[in-house]
């Protein structure tokens, strides 16, 4: 593990966010068209940001500790579900949205330790097993709950987090106004807020004992006990960590969306987009994974339905036939790029230093070698 | 399952009647997830892989069936007449399991065969890929809504009109299909040459091969045997479900994924007996708890078997070897 600090290990990224605190900011042409793009990306990004906290949870489990965790949209569902519950007028807590970020931050934590505490000694993919069976009983819990959660419908309203009065001032001089369901710039900054937070959080876990003990694990769980590291312990630390970022994202997506959203949204392919977020930038990489959800989350909410709009505007698909649907294409974009980064670049596109070398005396095989010999 | 609400709303006065009628129901849709678990049970027996993608090839399967039954329906196939309905499901049965068998081990020789010396994760994920390549091809070719499988088979009830438990054509066509080849299969696995390659595989590849055994060609025949299995699983499933859509392959994958791991994965009648407890788990579930509960009851068991018994009900313990 090289002792650089975090500046120096990214050097474009004071730069990057400069861009994004900068780009709410810039004065655009009053065109409405221009404005409206403004707007649509501000709030995109602000999903983004989101997403992009979730991934970065999923990555400790699954990039620095290696336990492949198949169930992640289903704390970032339960999150989003205490936030909702703790907050929506139909409950008699409203407390408002600092005690429900945390309160739902803790949730998941707990819910993810309880979960762990009896099957991280599984096996890898028997763990993997368990994690999506977690995922999907949660699903089913929380659309069969209809009394609790409100079914398919979800909790709603989630109230906007209260202003603290000393912002009114600052906020005015830059023109933001103070309404959460007037300026999406509010969320904006919320959420890249928070994910700054975690990034400095992540980058300095990563090279404390803590980080190192979790990519020992990951190396050689043998070994890594031999050297007097709590395999058990650590590995519960990665999962509460993890499940416990995955339910701070689901408070801030509620409180964005105003909303639970359905049970729907926390699926199995939620988890498994995220998943593909994380392998596409590179296991264990926090630039890797910021990478990869601004590649596919963009992909997938912004590229996707903009496409679309295309083939509809340009009249190539009067017949509405679906083949002519970009997005009914989408599912295949994704397994594609998974099968082929496996394939060719199993340590993503911008990996970390540790598993690149650990892969690189990896490649494709000629044919007819023997297996793997576990 | 629509059948099984079906069957459950069935009049069964007493409670034993009730209890029969669940078991039974149980059994029948048993026999059909253990048809799917075998495949994932004897890929994973081989190479160690959850094979993602073996319920996706089960739900083309399952639209090639509906396909070949559109198309012979519109030659003036005469599905009424008993002697051309059985020659056309023998016809499904014969040209769906190759279908999904020669898929299967295409998806193999593409996908996994490249990565047999990779981390564990790989062909892992790759096998998600080739699930999501799948199921997309599934909507294109079939669509986003459910499709409605022709209802060729009568449900009368053999056990007579006023019988206190019901067992229909349809009940005895799924086990007179499943069962023998689950009894073929056996048969092959125990008591042939290829049967025996398979199992001295399995144990350990690297002697295998020591011994003159080609394991590429044994993963190819496992492959192919899976992919056939559940071709055949796809046709029963359509004429018993009636209703075939492009996300089955995700839901009934992963309840025969849990047959095979509660039986002891990677162990052959282990994965029947999954099948059949989970068969009777979702009818029990359906009957007693609440239908909506029962695919939440399916996990719970699964994790459940999987913190207290890892290693299934008819698995040995292994040790990991280091």
């Amino acid at each position: 593990m090289s002792n650089t600090t975090a500046p120096k290990r990214f050097p474009m990224a004071w730069f990057y966010l400069a861009l994004l605190v900068a780009y709410p900011l810039l004065v655009y042409p009053e065109n409405a068209l221009f404005r409206l793009t403004e707007i649509s990306i501000g709030m995109q990004l602000t999903y983004i940001f989101i997403y992009a906290i979730l991934a970065l949870g999923l990555n400790v489990v699954v990039g620095y500790t290696g336990l492949l965790h198949l169930g992640i949209a289903a704390f970032f569902g339960i999150g989003a579900y205490i936030t909702g519950i703790l907050t929506v007028p139909a409950y008699p807590f409203q407390v408002g949205f600092i005690a429900a970020l945390v309160l739902s931050t803790a949730g998941a934590a707990l819910l993810g330790v309880l979960l762990g505490a009896p099957t991280l000694r599984l096996r890898g993919d028997y763990l993997a097993i368990v994690t999506l069976g977690f995922g999907e009983v949660t699903r089913f819990t929380l659309r069969n709950l209809e009394e609790i959660t409100a079914g398919t419908r979800g909790l709603n309203p989630v109230p906007p987090p209260q202003l603290p009065g000393v912002l009114a001032t600052p906020l005015s001089w830059l023109g933001i106004q103070p309404d959460w369901s007037l300026d999406y710039r509010l969320f904006y900054y919320l959420a890249l807020g928070l994910l700054v937070l975690v990034v400095v959080l992540l980058t300095n876990l990563e090279r404390s004992r803590l980080g190192r003990a979790w990519v020992a694990i990951r190396e050689d769980e043998l070994a890594a006990t031999c050297m007097g590291i709590n395999a058990a312990r650590v590995k519960l630390s990665a999962f509460a960590l993890g499940c416990g970022l995955a339910g701070m994202a689901g408070c801030l997506y509620a409180t964005t969306l105003t909303s639970t959203a359905g049970p729907d949204a926390f699926d199995f392919n939620r988890s498994i987009i995220m998943l593909c977020c994380i392998i596409l930038g590179g296991l264990g990489s926090l630039r890797g994974t910021l990478l990869g959800v601004v590649l596919l989350i963009g992909f997938d909410n912004v590229a996707a339905p903009v496409l679309d709009g295309l083939i509809q505007g340009a009249n190539i698909n009067p017949n509405g036939n679906p083949l002519l649907t970009f997005s009914n294409w989408k599912l295949l974009i994704f397994g594609v790029a998974l099968i082929v980064m496996m394939r060719f670049r199993p340590e993503g596109l911008l990996p970390s230093r540790v598993v690149e070398e650990e892969l690189v005396g990896y490649a494709p095989q000629p044919r007819g070698k023997l297996l793997r010999a576990r | 399952m629509t059948s099984l609400s079906f069957l459950a709303a069935a009049d069964a006065s007493g409670l034993w009647e009730t209890l029969g009628q669940y078991t039974l129901i149980g059994l029948t849709n048993g026999m059909l997830f253990a048809l799917i678990a075998l495949g994932y049970t004897m890929v994973y027996g081989i190479i160690e892989l959850i094979n993602f993608a073996h319920g996706d090839v089960f739900m083309l399967g399952s639209f090639l069936a509906l396909a070949m039954i559109n198309v012979m329906t519109g030659r003036d196939w005469d599905w009424s007449d008993p002697q051309m309905l059985w020659l056309g499901i023998g016809l499904l049965l014969l040209v769906v399991p190759l279908f999904c068998a020669a898929l299967n081990v295409t998806i193999d020789r593409v996908v996994y065969k490249p990565l047999r010396r990779a981390p564990k994760l790989a062909p892992l994920v790759s096998a998600i890929g080739v699930s999501f390549v799948l199921m997309n091809v599934g909507l294109l070719w079939g669509g986003a809504a459910d499709r409605h499988f022709p209802d060729l088979i009568s449900r009368q009830n053999l056990l007579g009109d006023d019988a206190a438990i019901g067992f229909t054509a349809k009940d005895l066509m799924v086990v007179a299909i499943t069962v023998p080849i689950m009894a073929a299969l056996t048969v092959f696995v125990k008591a042939t040459r290829l049967g025996k390659a398979m199992r001295a595989t399995a144990q350990d590849p690297v002697a295998a091969q020591l011994m003159g055994i080609n394991i590429d060609r044994v993963i190819a025949l496992t492959f192919a045997l899976g992919g056939a299995l559940a071709g055949a699983a796809a046709v029963v499933y359509g004429l018993y479900i009636n209703t075939v859509s492009y996300q089955m392959g995700f839901q009934n994958g992963l309840y025969a994924f849990t047959a095979a791991v509660l039986g002891g994965i990677g162990n052959i009648p282990g994965a029947v007996l999954g099948g059949l407890v989970i068969g009777l788990a979702r009818a029990f579930g359906s009957g007693y708890v609440g239908e909506r509960w029962t695919s939440a009851l399916v996990f719970v068991i699964l994790i459940a078997i999987l913190v207290f018994r890892p290693a299934g009900l008819l698995g040995a313990r292994t040790r990991e070897k280091v």
